[in-house]
């Protein structure tokens, strides 16, 4: 066992397409780069697992305009047209160099980008990779590219000077015992959304203890209410590759359609999921295309193979699982257009980043956060290096201070908690699509106040020893970042994007602007004096 | 989940343990990983995907297999091609794993 110590330019927290697109940035522009990642780079995360599609519009002024316009009115007008622009420059150009460096794209007969209109009628470009290849291949870039990765190595908590600047993090290592702390001129977090343990492919990782790290130095976030996201998987698997189920046909117990149930129109099964089990079958798709989507999604038949499972013939048995602020929107207010949060020196990049800018209040999945991770990285990789190379040196620095060590847990009492505890209460109140998906204002104020009494729980009962440290961090994270979307879901009076409010189901005009929402013990919510540039008159749009 | 490292085809290269993103392995005294934490193993099938000898089995299921599972059994999940069936499917395996190995004909 021994601890690790280094310095850096910039330091990148998280090890995900995001993380591995600024680290690379960063080493381009000249900077020494650690990237530590609390598994392993390359098989960590959302992206890893699983294969997505990435938002790729060719330029053409016609095109971007179709692909940006296209989602406006879903997301609730939220998004922002110089945002949106930056985004699908900056992921064309990447996802192009991907092929230069021999990623071999299966472009399905030849077309580089598809143009896809879905059945609600929105457009959108994507291009399709498969996650395992692609994060390999990120990986070895960030090696080539002189990048020192720290894996395994989960961070607890940011370091700052005296002057309240960003300016490193510390840690432990897991597999190799004792601590490892980087002094750095700038940091990036890119540590993922939180989906609450709810047993989605690669995405336990993502608990939120990054969203914690960021408000203990100041920083604060937008959007958190776009929070609601669920997917559909069979309820025995982790897989919830959404985009097949438009194939699907759902049925009750005794066979019955559930009526208006699809693809896009969750909350159909959602309420029948509250009465009883709920099964579906694939058998809309045309068999001409099973070997295709066999092939575009191998791990979507892996369970269902291992079982013996014919999904477009037999029904299986479904559930929703929570993909909360993953594939919603919201995340670490963005500063400036190279991604510095408000506090300086840390800069945000990813999940862990709100996506309003390019989705407003509708999910990000389906490509979107694909190119925002390459895009938010990159420009957070380049900012940060040219931060670190304005900033002369890195002073003294510390932790926060006026909280308890994060590394050394206090003697046991009587009222001590362990991680587990706090995880499943927390998810008694975040999962519940009763308590998520359809929400009013009592559920919200009722869940609050029981997420208040946890935070506390956090803050004074919280004990751990060696082995769980990291989860009872992962354990404050996933508290702090449910009361950061409740509390944020409490203050939209309104429905817009996936925020639906029972007891306030149409937009409000007047509410039509991003909404921030911060603090630790105190929280607090405001709008955000920056309006959503759309660039056409949303004056008549609600 | 995890439920099988065939301690018969592992090779000890301990790249399942390395790019287990949870962390659930522990290096066994004989150098063979063991399934040390499969509570935290979020059935990612990065484990079978990367072991170079098809030697990993994950279980389709998000909650460990009940006591007598066949899915828990190496013999049977080996005599029915699901160890490295991922690997597999996503076509890493581009070079043959060792218990595949046919003896090269000397001179060939």
């Amino acid at each position: 066992m021994s601890d690790v110590l280094l310095d850096a330019d910039v330091l990148v927290i998280g090890g995900g397409p995001a993380g591995c697109w600024a680290a690379i940035t960063a080493a381009e522009a000249g900077a020494t780069v650690v990237l530590a990642d609390k598994g392993y780079c390359g098989s960590s995360g959302a992206a890893a697992s699983a294969g997505h599609g990435v938002w790729y519009v060719p330029p053409n002024a016609q095109m971007r305009e179709e692909a940006m316009a296209s989602r406006e009115a879903l997301g609730g007008h939220l998004a922002d047209r110089n945002w949106s622009s930056r985004v699908i420059d900056t992921a064309f150009h990447q996802v192009n160099r991907l092929e230069q460096w021999g990623y071999a794209f299966d472009n399905g007969g030849g077309a580089s980008s598809s143009r896809k209109v879905g059945k609600d009628g929105h457009v959108n470009y994507s291009r399709g990779l498969q996650g395992p290849a692609y994060m390999r291949l990120m990986r070895r870039r960030v090696t080539s590219a002189r990048v020192k990765i720290l894996d395994h190595s989960p961070a607890l908590e940011l370091l700052t000077d005296a002057t309240g600047q960003v300016s490193g993090a510390a840690g432990v290592r897991r597999q190799k015992g004792g601590t490892w702390s980087v002094h750095a001129k700038a940091v990036v977090i890119a540590t993922g959304g939180c989906t609450f343990l709810s047993g989605g492919l690669g995405c336990n990782v993502l608990t939120g203890e990054g969203s914690l790290m960021a408000a203990e130095v100041g920083a604060h976030f937008s959007g958190m209410e776009f929070s609601s996201a669920y997917a559909i998987a069979p309820k025995f698997s982790a897989v919830t590759k959404t985009a097949y189920y438009q194939h699907a046909t759902f049925t009750y117990e005794d066979g019955t359609v559930v009526e208006g149930a699809g693809w896009h129109s969750r909350s159909p099964i959602a309420r029948a999921l509250d009465e009883g089990p709920v099964y579906a079958v694939l058998d809309q798709a045309p068999a001409e295309i099973h070997d295709r989507m066999r092939k575009g999604q191998p791990n979507f038949f892996a369970p269902f193979d291992r079982r013996g499972i014919d999904p477009f013939t037999e029904r299986f048995e479904i559930t929703l699982r929570s993909e909360a602020t993953m594939r919603g929107t919201g995340g670490l207010h963005l500063a400036d257009n190279a991604c510095q949060t408000d506090v300086a020196g840390l800069f945000a990049a990813g999940d862990v980043a709100t996506r309003e800018y390019i989705c407003g209040g509708f999910t990000g999945g389906a490509s979107h956060n694909g190119a925002w991770a390459i895009s938010s990285g990159t420009l957070a990789g380049a900012g940060a290096a040219q931060h670190a190379f304005a900033r002369n040196g890195v002073g003294p620095v510390a932790g926060p201070a006026n909280r308890r060590s994060v590394f050394e847990s206090d003697a046991p009492t009587a009222e001590s908690v362990q991680w587990k505890e706090i995880a499943r209460t927390v998810q008694g109140e975040a999962l519940p699509y009763r308590k998520n998906y359809f929400r009013t204002a009592e559920r919200l104020r009722e869940s609050l106040g029981v997420l208040d009494q946890t935070w506390q729980a956090v803050n004074t009962d919280l004990r751990w020893d060696a082995e769980d440290v990291v989860h009872a961090r992962e354990a404050a994270g996933l508290t702090a970042v449910a009361r950061w979307m409740y509390t944020s879901a409490l203050a939209r009076e309104e429905s817009r994007g996936m925020h639906k409010r029972l007891d306030a189901g149409k937009p409000d005009a007047a509410q039509r602007r991003r909404l921030f929402v911060g603090g630790l013990d105190e929280l607090w919510t405001a709008p955000d004096p920056v309006a959503p540039y759309t660039g056409i008159d949303v004056t008549v749009a609600a | 989940m995890i439920e099988v490292v065939s301690a018969e085809r592992c090779i000890k290269c301990d790249i399942c343990i390395k790019v287990c993103p949870t962390n659930v392995f522990d290096r066994g005294a004989d150098g063979v990983p063991v399934i040390a934490r499969q509570s935290d193993c979020q059935t990612c099938l990065m484990c079978e995907a990367y072991c170079p000898e098809e030697a990993v089995f994950v279980s389709a299921s998000v909650t460990p297999e009940p006591e007598g599972s066949h899915y828990r059994d190496e013999a049977f999940v080996t005599a029915n091609g699901l160890l490295g069936a991922y690997r597999r499917a996503i076509g890493w395996n581009t070079r043959p794993p060792r218990h595949e190995h046919v003896p090269t004909p000397s001179g060939a």
